[in-house]
């Protein structure tokens, strides 16, 4: 079925509305009913299976204004040249120091899609010195103790705080 | 090697045996966004640093030990036709495929490796293993990735972590991808249910086979969006652990209530889409795409005890575009494709 909306992609939101006992029904594609600022995350009868899905994951704000980079910036990277207004097309920077000359712009746009997340957890090249590999093993244990507290585990939530403290 | 010795048969990746994970799991991928320090990431390095950063990553990879037999393709100077055919088995990129200047795969023989030179990123490694099994293509290509930083600088950041070219990418640079098979939650009405879901906790959905993003044949990708903040074992960990086994348990589940509620019903789907198979002489990609994802289903459900799964699993892979031409050892037009594809699959098919 197609969307009522856009016609082109595929219906996958049915709303049925009943309004003084008259019955209607909308479909639409997920793009378009978010569009029209539907909320889809209610009606879902395979609960348990979006129960899980979500709970793996943090939760997420309901529906922020997605932060945008205008075109309207010609500022270039001396390293590279790239400009905000061309990254806004592609959507690929230039160089490694872009993420520094451009940090005011692009940090809200990286947290939006990360999940409000800004800082790395994962691997380290072995090349990193010692007080920036603290750094992010502190990050990790962070997110950890996040999880722990979460989860009301106070022990494991102990065991971290120290581990974190022994960093400092 | 050439790329056109690979026409005649699937990817390692592709087939796996029957059990009750890898009839529904076809198989994981875990793949690695990496650029070297020192040089402009690709739409602003000119092109005489391309070819000197090509030649440094490639000689990189190849001086180091891959667990598996290598070769490179020079995708620059490689035909229309066998880009499309390394496409379809997965081992490059379309973005790769159609992208410009000097860049080069490095592959292992076996297919379980890839190393994309210069496509998004300056390099992009990535490792299969058929069915379910995020760990072992982790524990490799971390191996892999340690090698290759012994002799290059990765651009790193201490806050974001590994640097890429797109910001979607930053941090782990890691993408997890599950191939997935979920015909019945197609069947029973769920599968929309499944794709919002996984939207709704930041994975991507996307089709398995063909252009696009439409899944055909009831295949899927299910695929990490979020790669910052979060260790690598964090993102493998959600997947094995949490997401996969409950999207198995669904679709095992369907599965059964096909099978006890409608078996007929079933039968009849899973029979005529035989019958289409085994008698036609001419069937589109998408058509046979379609009724083999339904026989699938019926040989693992043991509906059809005449034909093994391998069997099926090899027609999915040569019956693509490429491999049609490339096996013909000419360019085909769309007719001839269909004819070609519609023999191979009723010798196939009516042989066993």
């Amino acid at each position: 079925m197609l969307c009522q909306a856009c016609k082109e992609r595929s219906a996958t939101i049915h709303l049925t509305e009943i309004d003084n006992g008259q019955r209607s029904e909308t479909h639409l594609c997920q793009q378009c009913a978010r569009q029209q600022g539907l909320s889809i995350k209610s009606q879902i009868p395979l609960d348990e299976l979006m129960n899980t899905l979500l709970s793996s994951q943090q939760e997420k704000t309901s529906q922020q204004s997605k932060p945008s980079i205008t075109a309207a910036s010609d500022h270039a990277c001396p390293n590279c040249g790239m400009t905000l207004g061309r990254f806004a097309k592609t959507p690929l920077l230039g160089c490694a120091h872009d993420y520094t000359e451009f940090q005011s712009e692009l940090l809200p746009l990286i947290e939006q899609n990360h999940n409000g997340k800004s800082h790395h957890c994962g691997k380290v090249p072995t090349r990193i010195c010692e007080h920036d590999r603290n750094e992010i093993e502190r990050n990790k244990l962070r997110q950890q103790l996040d999880q722990a507290v979460k989860n009301e585990d106070y022990e494991a939530a102990a065991k971290l705080r120290d581990q974190i403290q022994a960093l400092t | 090697m050439r790329p056109a010795d690979l026409c005649n048969y699937p990817s390692s990746w592709f087939s796996g045996g029957s059990n009750a994970v890898s009839d529904i799991v076809i198989s994981s991928r875990i793949r690695l966004a990496r650029n070297v320090a020192g040089y402009e990431f690709l739409p602003c390095l000119s092109a005489e640093r391309q070819q000197e950063l090509h030649d440094r990553l490639k000689e990189a990879l190849l001086s180091i030990d891959l667990g598996e037999k290598v070769w490179c393709v020079d995708i620059d100077h490689t035909s229309d036709v066998e880009r499309n055919l390394l496409t379809e088995r997965h081992l490059i990129s379309r973005r790769h495929a159609k992208g410009k200047g000097p860049r080069s795969v490095v592959l292992a023989e076996d297919e379980s490796f890839t190393a994309m030179i210069n496509e998004e990123d300056h390099l992009r490694m990535q490792v299969y293993a058929a069915g379910l099994d995020l760990d072992a293509c982790w524990q490799r290509l971390g191996r892999i990735d340690d090698l290759i930083e012994e002799k290059i600088d990765y651009a790193f950041d201490r806050q974001l972590g590994y640097l890429t070219a797109c910001p979607t990418n930053l941090g782990t640079g890691l993408r997890v991808s599950v191939m997935l098979h979920l015909p019945a939650l197609k069947m029973t009405g769920h599968i929309e249910k499944f794709i919002t879901a996984a939207h709704d906790c930041d994975m991507a959905v996307r089709g398995l086979f063909g252009e696009g993003t439409d899944a055909v044949g009831d295949f899927f990708q299910l695929s990490n969006q979020i790669t910052l903040g979060l260790s690598e074992q964090q993102i493998i960990e959600t997947f094995s652990a949490v997401i996969v086994p409950k999207i198995i348990a669904y679709e095992t589940e369907a599965r059964k209530a096909l099978l006890s509620k409608k078996p007929y019903a079933l039968d009849d789907k899973i029979q005529r889409a035989l019958g289409v198979l085994r008698s036609a002489h001419l069937i589109s990609s998408q058509e046979a795409l379609f009724l083999l994802s339904n026989v699938r289903l019926g040989v693992n459900l043991g509906r059809v005890k005449d034909i093994n799964i391998a069997t099926v699993n090899e027609l999915f892979m040569l019956t693509q575009p490429a491999h049609l031409q490339l096996r013909a050892g000419k360019i085909l037009d769309a007719d001839q494709r269909d004819t070609l594809r519609a023999k191979i699959i009723r010798t196939k098919l009516n042989r066993n």
